[in-house]
C-alpha cells in the first residue's frame, strides 16, 4: 500500500498510461467497479412501424431527452443497414449509437466478403434479439427498443425487441409511450384499410406521429421515416408535421 | 516409400518450391474410395461408392449429413472427416441460432477452408487426409464444392475424387452440358452411371456398395443406401457399360490396406511414391 | 434510515431524478393446455402476447414443433422462450447427428428438464409443457416447472390462464367429480372440442388469454393445426 502511494506520479491528473486504455477494456482503471447502464440518459421516445401492402415504413423522431429536458433536436435515430433493411431505436442514445458502430462494421466486414450474402432482415433481429438477451442475461443491458423493418422473400418484415430480449413481429410495432397512443390508432388504421399503399402508411403514420407530438411530453414534430420495398431503402428526414393549437385554449380546468 | 530430406514436417520447402507432406496428405484423398457430386438448377446431388474394411465389418459410410441444406461425401481418412463434419455441423448450428439461418454454403466450405489452411502453415501439424465433396442448397441455388488437404477449395459444376474417380470425371465432362435440366432421377442416373464407370468390369454397383444423398428447392438434405437405392440402381439397370473403364481388378484384396484405416480398400492408383514423378493437382498455383 | 456522517449531522435527502430499475424477467402472459389421448396427443396455446395493459402482437402462439411428433408448449417470459426454443432446437438436431434417429418425445422431456436445471440459479421463467407419442404410441404429456422439476400426466393447463383452465379439465377429461359410467376414454375431435371451449372460456376471464387459440393434433403421422378465434379484447 505504501509502496503504490509512492508510485503516484502526480495528484488529479491521469494515471501514466491511463490515456491510452480506452473504455470497455478490462484493465481500465481496475480501482473504480464497472459501470453498467442500469437507467438511461439521452433518450429517445417512441419508434412507429407499419407494414403495408408492398413495404414497410417506420419513423421516428429527432428529440434526444436529456431527463425532461429537450437537450438534443436534430438525432438520427433510424440506421440504413443495407438495400433492404433499417433498425429504429428508442431509449438511451448512447448505447444506440454503441450497437449501430458494431452493426455498421459487420455491415462492412461482410460486404468484404462479397459472396452475395448480406444481413436479411430476419438474420439481423435474430442477431438482435441474441445481443439484447445475452446482455440482459449479464445484468448489463442495452437500455433500447429496437424496431427492424426490411424486405425479404418477397413480403415485408416488422420486428421488435426490447432490452431483456422479448422479441416478436406483428403488422404494427410501437414503442415506448407509443405503445399507449400510437399502436391503438395504428391497429384502428389497419383494419379499416387491411390493403394500404406508401401513401396511406406514410400519412397514418405521419397522424400517429403528430398525436404523439402532442400528448407525448417527450417528442418532437420534426422526425424521421424511412420507407422499405422491394426497390429499396428510403430515408426521409426531416419531414416536420404541421401542429394545429387551434384548440387547445379551449380545454381548461386542469391548471 | 520414397524419402528424401525435405519431407518431414510441412513447414519445410523443397528447393523446387513444393511442401511435401501437403503433397502426400493429397495422396491419401485418391486412396479413399471414388465420390461423386453432381448439381442440376434445382438439386445437388452425392453419389459415393462404399466399401467394406474386411468381410467381417459393415459397408463404411461415405455420405454424411451436416445439416437440413447441406450434406458431404469423404474420400480419405475417415476420422479426419469425422472431425471436419462435427466443425460443419457445430458451424450450422450456430449459423441457425444467431441469424435464424442456414448458413451459405460458400461460407461453410471458406471456414473449412481457414481451417484446413492452418494445419498447412504450422510446425508440428499435419494437414488433413480427406477430401470432401459438400452438396448444398441455399438461396443462391444448389452448390457442389470440393475441398482439399491442401486448404484449396473449389466451386464445381460437377466433381470426382477417391480412387480411379478420373473415370468419373471423364464421364460428368462428357454429359456436362446436359446436367442442369435434368431432373432428379436423370441426374441421378448420370451420378449412377459415372460411378459406375470407376468399377472394374467385374464389379457391379449393389445396394450395399453405393450411397446417394440429394438435395435441393424445397426438399431437406436425405441419404439413399441400401433397400432405399433400388429405385435409383434400378434406372440404370441393365445398361450398356461404357468401354472406358478400367480392367479388372488384378488380385488386390478388399481389406488389403495401409495400417491407417482408410475408406477405401486400400488400393492405390498406380503411379510412383514420390511426387517429384508428377504435380498433383492440389499444388495448382491458379483457379 | 437514519445515518450519521463523521460531522455528526443528519445526511439531507434531496429530490434527485427518478431512477428506471432494471428487471431482466417480465411476463408475457399466454395460456397452454395438453391432453394425451389413445394414440393421439393435443396440444393448444391461445397467440397473444401481452406485457402489462399492452397487447404486444395478436399472433404469437405458444406452441413450437420441435421434432415429427413432439410439440412443446412454452409461456412466461418471452425472451426466455424464445432463447429456450432455440437451444432445443439446436440440441434436438445434436442428438439426431450422434444418434442418426429423431429424438423421442420421451427424451426430449428429459433432456428439457436438465437444460431447465441447469440454469437453476437464474431459471428460465418459463412454463413448460411438452406433448408427443411415447414409444409404445401412446400420447403423452409432460409438464414442468421452471426450474425442471417434471412429471408425465394425462393432461395439464399453463400459464396465465392455468388456474381456470385445469379444474375444468379435471372434470371434463379427468372425469372428476362425475359417476362412474360418465368416464370412456376420448375421441380427438372431443377433445379439441373440449380444449377450444377451455380457451373460450378462459378468454373471458384472463386479459392474458385471447385473440386466438392454436390446436395441435398429434399423431403417428405428424402433427396438425386447427385456429379459432378468441374473443379480441
Amino acid at each position: 500500500m505504501e509502496a503504490s502511494l509512492q508510485m503516484e506520479f502526480w495528484r488529479n491528473g491521469p494515471q501514466p498510461g491511463a490515456l491510452y486504455n480506452f473504455p470497455g477494456s478490462q484493465i481500465w482503471n481496475q480501482n473504480e467497479p464497472t459501470k453498467r447502464t442500469l437507467y438511461p440518459s439521452v433518450t429517445g421516445t417512441s419508434v412507429l412501424g407499419l407494414k403495408f401492402n408492398d413495404g414497410v415504413v417506420i419513423a421516428g423522431d429527432k428529440l434526444g431527452s436529456y431527463g425532461s429536458m429537450a437537450r438534443f433536436r436534430d438525432l438520427s435515430r433510424v440506421l440504413k443497414v443495407n438495400d433492404q433493411v433499417v433498425v429504429g431505436a428508442s431509449g438511451d442514445y448512447a448505447d444506440y449509437q454503441f450497437l449501430s458502430e458494431i452493426i455498421e462494421q459487420r455491415v462492412i466486414e461482410e460486404e468484404c466478403l462479397n459472396d452475395g450474402f448480406g444481413y436479411t432482415p430476419s438474420s439481423l433481429f435474430s442477431w438482435l434479439t441474441r445481443v439484447m438477451y445475452n446482455r440482459r442475461s449479464n445484468i448489463n443491458p442495452l437500455w433500447n427498443t429496437y424496431v427492424v423493418a426490411g424486405w425479404e422473400n418477397n413480403a415485408p418484415f416488422l420486428g421488435y425487441v426490447d432490452k431483456i430480449g422479448t422479441a416478436y413481429q406483428a403488422p404494427t410495432i410501437s414503442s415506448g409511450y407509443g405503445a399507449y397512443i400510437a399502436q391503438p390508432l395504428l391497429r384502428d388504421a389497419l383494419e379499416k384499410k387491411p390493403n394500404m399503399n406508401v401513401k396511406d402508411a406514410i400519412e397514418t403514420i405521419d397522424r400517429c406521429m403528430k398525436v404523439l407530438y402532442y400528448r407525448d411530453a417527450r417528442s418532437l414534430n420534426k422526425y424521421e421515416l424511412a420507407i422499405v420495398t422491394k426497390d429499396g431503402v428510403e430515408i426521409r428526414s426531416p419531414v416536420t408535421s404541421q401542429p394545429n393549437w387551434e384548440i387547445a385554449h379551449l380545454i381548461k380546468g386542469y391548471e | 516409400m520414397f524419402r528424401n530430406q525435405y519431407d518431414n514436417d510441412v513447414t519445410v520447402w523443397s528447393p523446387q518450391g513444393r511442401i511435401h507432406q501437403i503433397e502426400y496428405a493429397m495422396e491419401a484423398v485418391k486412396q479413399g474410395s471414388a465420390s461423386l457430386g453432381l448439381k442440376s438448377k434445382t438439386h445437388a446431388i452425392l453419389v459415393a461408392l462404399k466399401r467394406a474394411p474386411s468381410e467381417l465389418s459393415a459397408y463404411q459410410k461415405k455420405i454424411l449429413p451436416i445439416d437440413d441444406h447441406v450434406g458431404v461425401a469423404i474420400a480419405g481418412l475417415t476420422a479426419d472427416a469425422r472431425l471436419l463434419s462435427n466443425f460443419m455441423r457445430s458451424e450450422c448450428l450456430n449459423s441457425r441460432y444467431a441469424y435464424d439461418q442456414p448458413l451459405p454454403v460458400s461460407r461453410l466450405v471458406s471456414a473449412v477452408g481457414n481451417k484446413s489452411q492452418i494445419l498447412t502453415q504450422r510446425y508440428g501439424r499435419r494437414p488433413f487426409g480427406v477430401g470432401l465433396l459438400i452438396c448444398g442448397y441455399d438461396s443462391q441455388g444448389p452448390h457442389i464444392y470440393q475441398t482439399c488437404p491442401s486448404a484449396n477449395y473449389y466451386d464445381c459444376k460437377a466433381m470426382a475424387i477417391g480412387a480411379r474417380s478420373q473415370s468419373a470425371r471423364t464421364y460428368v465432362e462428357k454429359h456436362l452440358d446436359k446436367f442442369l435440366d435434368c431432373s432428379l432421377e436423370e441426374l441421378v442416373a448420370h451420378g449412377l452411371r459415372a460411378l459406375r464407370d470407376t468399377l472394374p468390369s467385374d464389379i457391379n454397383l449393389t445396394t450395399k456398395n453405393c450411397s446417394v444423398g440429394v438435395v435441393g428447392k424445397d426438399s431437406d438434405f436425405t441419404i439413399y443406401d441400401d433397400d432405399k437405392m433400388e429405385q435409383y440402381l434400378s434406372l440404370i439397370e441393365g445398361e450398356e457399360r461404357s468401354s472406358r473403364a478400367p480392367p479388372p481388378t488384378d488380385g488386390v484384396q478388399e481389406g488389403d490396406q495401409e495400417p491407417m484405416q482408410q475408406d477405401g480398400e486400400g488400393q492405390a492408383d498406380p503411379q510412383p511414391a514420390g511426387p517429384e514423378v508428377q504435380q498433383p493437382e492440389g499444388m495448382d498455383q491458379g483457379p | 434510515m437514519e445515518v450519521l456522517n463523521n460531522r455528526g449531522v443528519e445526511d439531507y435527502q434531496t429530490a434527485g431524478p427518478k431512477q428506471s430499475y432494471f428487471s431482466p424477467y417480465s411476463f408475457n402472459g399466454g395460456s397452454i393446455l395438453a391432453v394425451a389421448g389413445e394414440d393421439f396427443a393435443v396440444i393448444a396455446s391461445d397467440s397473444r402476447l401481452s406485457e402489462g395493459f399492452s397487447i404486444h402482437t395478436r399472433d404469437q402462439p405458444k406452441t413450437y414443433q420441435l421434432t415429427q411428433n413432439t410439440v412443446v408448449g412454452a409461456c412466461g417470459f418471452h425472451g426466455d422462450v424464445l432463447t429456450l426454443i432455440k437451444v432445443l432446437k439446436a440440441r434436438i438436431k445434436m442428438y439426431l447427428h450422434e444418434h442418426n434417429k429423431d429424438m423421442s418425445s420421451t427424451a426430449v422431456a428429459a433432456m428439457l428438464s436438465t437444460i431447465l436445471y441447469y440454469r437453476r440459479f437464474f431459471p428460465y421463467y418459463v412454463y413448460n409443457i411438452v406433448a408427443g407419442i411415447d414409444d409404445e404410441g401412446k400420447g403423452c404429456v409432460f409438464s414442468f416447472d421452471p426450474v425442471g422439476s417434471y412429471e408425465r400426466e394425462p393432461y395439464r393447463a399453463g400459464g396465465s390462464a392455468s388456474s381456470m383452465l385445469q379444474p375444468l379439465m379435471d372434470n371434463q377429461v379427468g372425469f372428476k367429480n362425475l359417476p362412474k359410467q360418465a368416464r370412456v376414454p376420448l375421441s380427438k375431435e372431443e377433445v379439441v372440442k373440449k380444449v377450444r371451449d377451455g380457451f373460450i372460456s378462459a378468454a373471458e376471464r384472463d386479459i392474458y388469454t385471447g385473440d386466438e387459440v392454436v390446436v395441435n393434433i398429434i399423431t403417428k403421422d405428424g402433427v396438425e393445426v386447427e385456429r379459432f378465434p378468441l374473443r379480441k379484447d
